[in-house]
């Protein structure tokens, strides 16, 4: 074993102890998430006893740097929290500034124009950020390549394939925000200026091949082999009555809380922990959540569309996913989702005898002193921001709860859990099936200090 | 099977490499490189990702023909690190305001950093930082700057391509309001009133916020020889008040001499 350990070491970059029969595996620096981060397990006697998720992004102090600041600035400062999901940060900063304002009486048409064009914004992002996670970092896990690029020699149609449908998800965020990462035409209350007519047309020709192309990925993604892995996870997502959620909505869970995100607060909590520079957040005193697509899709599975409901039935899904592995086709089925909302969306703004094209639609707002709170659903999941200002709009403080420092602890019980059904395996490949289930949760660690390397030590 | 352990360069493989690492950032500069959907198989056919963690698990060994680096300086391993992949480097390219000019969490260097670190986290004693987050250049040679909030993938995919070929980069250090009047716009300064860092930014972001009819807020950072106390000027003659100007100076190029220079001069009296 020692031999065995030593080799190791040399060839995997990973440090491993080996005394009374204790195993340390350690991967320094997680590869194919966004941000830096590292795992640590630790084994005796092949008991699992400890599973660490380190983040050791530096912190950035967002929520220190924001007072001080102009309302009308959170859009734009906060989007540079994520390079990958710039228009969720946008999307809760400008809900939850609006709900300090007062709002001069409005043709409902704007209201509803704006509200459905933010919904079409948010779905390229989805686009986006999911076919990124899908073909270039969790696809390769599947199918044994270091990354797409490698998968392309010897899949080019596919890798192509995703490219593409990943660039008409940027196309979308840069038609309707300017540009796909951090959108300069999100402001709060509305649109500094839409889209000609004819970049409509041109964004709405896509989508037919993009729709017909989240089907193929469907289907692709639905034949890999999936570890057997189910849990009982608390979901945790918005949930709309009526559509499927991005950024309206109450904040529901498994266990049968309902709540605005005015009351998140009084319900979960942030804590800080040795190992890592993001904050843990837990459901009432020291309960784990799961937050991201699977926990969406199980709260709001009857108000998705009849072709996803199909795709996902043909895939073999049934109205939940309990199985984190799998969580690359619930990604799959929200593409498909995003390409069906986006072009319902499209057509009938087109259609409509409202003249919006080429300029600026915004709601009238006064500014007011208060504190406004919004969660909407960012590619990873909930993502919820409150703020107070005073009556200049100068931001008193500001408090920002990203995905995935509300996934980490289910991350760290997850890793523990599939080491221990792994635990017979050697530490090159136990090493990689832990990434992978990290992998499963698409984690964001630039957004979560506001987080990746494997450490597994066995004794 | 997969391969994570460091490879040895093969003698017959004569692509050059190209690393990209990252300090304190959001990830969306090396991101652009992914966006490049059209070019990104092409790139990958005439370079080496030699390190690249966000899109591979592979790793080959240095030295790196080019390194990209992406975010700022901010805690003591980083100034450590840096240094080594210096040494590591033929060539060393900075992307992004992070990299270039502190980036946004530069904000930290105007306050005092306990007060930061307590505001956000309950156990202060379990972060290292430094208090300033700055540059890469404050700290090792860079060969090239490519400024940003984000970086124009264009630019970076001719960047790159420059320095494989020898030659340098062609990134024009031309103020915002060149581009803009190219691009036949109405001065928002002139007929809105509104208040543009244009007059004081490096273009390259094709003008893209003065073309939505909003102001320039300095993404791409200070053009060379801005005439920073001329735009303050100006913007007070437009009514700005002192704590406009310190913050449109103030924000995602806060460390770059010049912003840092002007936005000190709008800073209030200090009280007795």
């Amino acid at each position: 074993m020692q031999l065995v350990n030593r080799f190791l070491e040399k060839v995997n970059n990973m440090s491993h102890q080996s005394k009374n029969n204790t195993r340390e595996i350690k991967v320094d620096y997680l590869a194919r998430v966004e941000g830096e981060g590292a795992l640590r397990l630790l084994i005796e006697q092949d008991q699992v006893k400890q599973a660490q998720l380190r983040i050791f992004e530096p912190p950035r102090f967002f929520e220190s740097f924001m007072p001080g600041r102009d309302y009308k600035e959170a859009p734009d400062i906060t989007a540079r929290i994520c390079g990958i999901c710039p228009v969720a940060y946008q999307m809760s900063a400008v809900h939850a500034m609006e709900q300090i304002c007062s709002n001069v009486e409005q043709a409902p048409e704007t209201k509803s124009l704006i509200r459905d064009l933010r919904r079409l914004l948010y779905c390229g992002e989805w686009i986006e950020s999911h076919i990124l996670h899908i073909y270039m970092l969790h696809a390769p896990d599947f199918l044994g390549y270091d990354d797409a690029i490698a998968l392309a020699k010897d899949h080019k149609n596919i890798v192509q394939r995703g490219l593409r449908l990943k660039k008409i998800g940027n196309e979308m965020i840069r038609c309707f925000g300017g540009r796909e990462i951090h959108p300069i035409n999100v402001k709060v209350g509305g649109f500094y200026k839409l889209p000609t007519e004819e970049a409509c047309s041109a964004l709405l020709e896509q989508l037919n091949w993009g729709r017909q192309a989240a089907l193929e990925t469907i289907e692709w993604v639905s034949a890999f082999y999936f570890e057997d892995f189910e849990q009982d996870y608390e979901f945790v997502s918005l949930y709309h009555g009526n559509v499927y959620p991005l950024n309206e909505g109450v904040i529901k869970t498994r266990s049968g809380l309902s709540i605005k995100p005015n009351a998140f607060e009084q319900h979960f909590f942030e804590k800080h922990e040795a190992h890592t520079n993001a904050l843990h957040a837990t459901f009432g005193e020291d309960q784990n959540y799961f937050v991201g697509p699977m926990a969406r899709y199980f709260h709001n599975y009857a108000q998705l569309p009849r072709a996803c409901k199909q795709a996902a039935s043909d895939a073999g899904l049934n109205q939940a996913c309990y199985n984190p592995f799998k969580s690359i086709i619930v990604r799959a089925i929200e593409v498909l989702f995003a390409f069906e909302e986006a072009q319902r969306i499209l057509e009938d703004c087109m259609q409509s005898s409202f003249s919006w094209c080429d300029r600026e639609i915004a709601l009238d707002l006064t500014v007011q002193a208060g504190i406004g709170y919004a969660a909407t659903e960012a590619p990873r999941g909930l993502l919820w921001h409150r703020y107070e200002i005073d009556e200049q709009g100068v931001i008193l403080s500001a408090k920002i709860v990203p995905p995935t420092s509300q996934n980490q602890r289910i991350i760290e019980s997850d890793i523990g859990k599939v080491a221990q059904q792994n635990v017979m395996k050697n530490d090159q490949d136990l090493t990689h099936i832990l990434e992978q289930a990290i992998r499963n949760y698409d984690p964001c660690i630039s957004c979560a200090t506001h987080f990746l390397n494997l450490e597994v030590v066995r004794l | 099977m997969h391969k994570s352990k460091p490879e040895q360069k093969e003698e017959s493989c004569k692509k050059p490499t190209l690393a990209i690492w990252k300090f304190s950032s959001c990830d969306g500069c090396q991101l652009s490189l992914l966006d490049c959907e059209d070019e990104l198989l092409m790139v990958a056919d005439h370079i080496e990702f030699a390190y690249f963690p966000e899109a591979t698990r592979r790793v080959l060994s240095p030295p790196y023909d080019i390194s990209l680096v992406e975010g700022s300086i901010t805690t003591p391993d980083d100034l450590e690190r840096i240094k080594s992949i210096r040494a590591d480097s033929n060539v060393l390219i900075t992307i992004g305001a992070c990299a270039t000019a502190g980036g946004i969490q530069s904000l930290r260097n105007f306050a005092n950093i306990e007060d930061y670190v307590g505001l956000v986290y309950a156990h202060p004693e379990y972060i290292q930082t430094l208090s300033t987050s700055s540059a890469i250049a404050n700290h090792v040679t860079v060969d090239f700057e490519l400024r940003g909030c984000p970086i124009n993938k264009l630019q970076l995919l001719e960047v790159i391509n420059a320095y494989l070929n020898n030659r340098l980069p062609n990134v024009s250090r031309d103020a915002v309001c060149v581009e803009c009047k190219a691009a036949g716009n109405e001065c928002v300064m002139v007929t809105k009133q509104l208040p543009c860092m244009g007059p004081v930014t490096q273009a390259g972001c094709s003008a893209i916020c003065p073309s939505y009819g909003r102001a320039c807020f300095g993404c791409y950072g200070p053009k060379e020889n801005a005439n920073t106390s001329s735009l303050a000027k100006e913007l007070a003659n437009k009514g700005c008040e002192d704590h406009q100007i310190l913050r449109m100076f103030r924000s995602y190029n806060a460390a770059s001499e010049p912003f840092f220079r002007e936005s000190k001069q709008y800073e209030p009296p200090i009280e007795e």
